[in-house]
């Protein structure tokens, strides 16, 4: 009997001890953000890993308009190329992309800028990873660009040609507006992927939220406690966005009845 | 082109002293294999209301979105105000205009109105009715606002002005349509059956609006299936089928004593 109570308590004894290495000022004391506590570590990686997923997101964005133009408007050529893209950078798993771009492209780079008779330079991280990572997201926001842009009812680009607009003008002031409430939805799925894709970066030494929790945790053995802060931090980061992606969304379906009121 | 400058080289008729808003000659259209307009020539003068009919696939839309190259024709000439629009072949051996500067120009001065309305959804009524002015013909804001709203007052929309378009009915989208194209102070307004989507009630108020247009001698071409309203409004009938002009005239001579086959029967068949 006394045997199984030990049984027992033991593993839970243990659960509570990796949570609670010595109490729970010790807690206050380990995420802290002065000195002793790791928490300004965790925030320094969270800053990094939020700067790659706003990078890397603005250039996919780029990336997937103009695919998205070119794929329904381009040439033939243009309509290959950006296929085998798209393709290609959806078929390959991130991680391998990651590392296959950020070894090779750095390695890459130099070897040009060897033979241009220029000294090797160092890359940056957060410029490799913001490209890496922006050129992944290119890819799928080209078909979610693509796929919007066929949703617009094409009567009102027809009146934007029948009113002699010109292509630019169109695309900014028709195309663009009414093509973001087929888009939205999708986009903020890949912002949400951006922001936890960046902890693939962790793999090439890139130091973000991901590496930053693990040698906090390395350190102070305290493994559940910071990987779980680290899970609230990317829960918070998608709470919050969840905020603004609501209000764009509303915003841009101004002009169309809820759909509620449709059922 | 004034109408006192081009009076002199017209001879003839009564009519002619107006100038050619619209001239179209020998105009083809294929789509693929099926050739849509076999050589169809129209003309519209200064103030003319020109009414274009006919059954179903006969044409008409196509022959109206060749005039401001919605559908690049296949062969052809097309004149607005005199000016030939500059087509060329493409790689793909597809008529397309030459000059797009020319051809955006030429847009911005013919007002469309379409079936479905084609109203920019995003955009409130006043902005729908003011993006023309400001952003195309450079337009100060202020002025194209004032602009604006005296049309939507006039179509009788003027409390709907910051109401997006999804919220309103079809004939209020399509008087908010016509106030568009006003907006742009036309040189012609091209109308692209413009109440067949509108539910049977609806048709009268945008009737309404087309005609008090026609009697203040705006330049119009119209693609309609409102034969009564043709007959109203319309100083010219032109009447294709099956890709050609079967016959023209004025509505008295076209309604009243029509003289092809064709035209009876399809008279008979709407009438």
């Amino acid at each position: 009997m006394k045997r199984r109570t030990t049984l027992d308590s033991n593993p839970g004894a243990k659960l509570i001890d990796a949570f609670l290495p010595a109490s729970a000022a010790g807690i206050f004391e380990l995420l802290s953000p002065v000195a002793p506590g790791w928490g300004a570590t965790l925030l320094v990686g969270l800053l990094h890993s939020l700067e790659i997923a706003i990078g890397a997101t603005c250039l996919g964005l780029l990336i997937g308009t103009a695919g998205a133009f070119g794929k329904l408007y381009g040439g033939p050529v243009t309509r290959d190329l950006l296929a085998v893209y798209t393709t290609v950078v959806r078929a390959v798993p991130e991680l391998v992309l990651i590392l296959l771009l950020y070894y090779a492209g750095t390695d890459l780079i130099n070897q040009v800028l060897a033979a241009m008779g220029y000294s090797r330079v160092d890359i940056s991280g957060l410029a490799a990873g913001i490209f890496v990572l922006g050129f992944v997201q290119g890819a799928y926001s080209t078909e979610v660009i693509r796929g919007a842009i066929l949703a617009i009812p094409q009567g009102q680009i027809e009146a934007a040609r029948a009113y002699g607009m010109p292509p630019g003008l169109m695309l900014r002031r028709i195309t663009i507006p009414a093509m973001l409430p087929f888009a939205i939805p999708g986009l903020a799925n890949l912002w949400l992927i951006a922001t936890k894709d960046t902890a693939l970066l962790a793999v090439v030494g890139f130091f973000e939220l991901t590496l930053a929790t693990r040698q906090a945790a390395g350190v102070t053995k305290a493994y559940l406690l910071f990987y779980v802060a680290a899970g609230v931090l990317y829960l918070a980061v998608t709470l919050f966005s969840n905020l603004i992606i609501g209000r764009v969304e509303a915003w841009s379906r101004r002009g169309m009845p809820s759909v509620k009121e449709a059922r | 082109m004034s109408v006192a400058d081009a009076a002199p080289v017209q001879s003839g008729k009564a009519q002619s002293a107006a100038a050619e808003a619209i001239h179209v000659e020998n105009l083809h259209k294929k789509f693929g294999q099926l050739h849509v307009l076999k050589g169809v020539s129209l003309s519209a003068r200064d103030g003319e209301v020109v009414a274009i009919i006919g059954g179903s696939g006969s044409g008409k839309s196509t022959l109206l979105r060749c005039i401001n190259c919605l559908e690049n024709p296949t062969s052809g000439v097309i004149r607005v105000n005199g000016e030939e629009i500059k087509l060329k072949a493409d790689s793909h051996g597809h008529t397309v205009p030459a000059d797009r500067r020319q051809i955006e120009r030429i847009r911005s001065r013919l007002g469309m109105v379409f079936q479905n309305f084609n109203l920019w959804s995003h955009m409130t009524l006043i902005e729908n009715v003011i993006e023309v002015p400001v952003h195309v013909l450079g337009v100060k804001r202020d002025e194209a606002i004032a602009q604006a709203e005296k049309l939507l007052a006039r179509v009788g929309l003027a409390e709907k002005r910051d109401v997006y378009p999804a919220f309103l009915s079809g004939g209020q989208q399509q008087r908010a349509a016509i106030a568009r194209a006003l907006a742009i102070n036309p040189r012609v307004m091209l109308f692209d059956e413009p109440t067949s989507a509108l539910d049977p009630e609806l048709v009268g108020e945008v009737l309404k609006v087309i005609g008090d247009l026609a009697r203040e001698g705006r330049t119009m071409v119209l693609v309609t299936h409102e034969m009564k309203f043709a007959r109203e409004v319309a100083t010219h009938v032109v009447y294709l089928y099956n890709g050609l002009v079967e016959e023209e005239g004025p509505p008295e001579q076209l309604f009243g004593a029509p003289k092809s086959e064709r035209l009876k029967q399809f008279l008979r068949n709407v009438g």
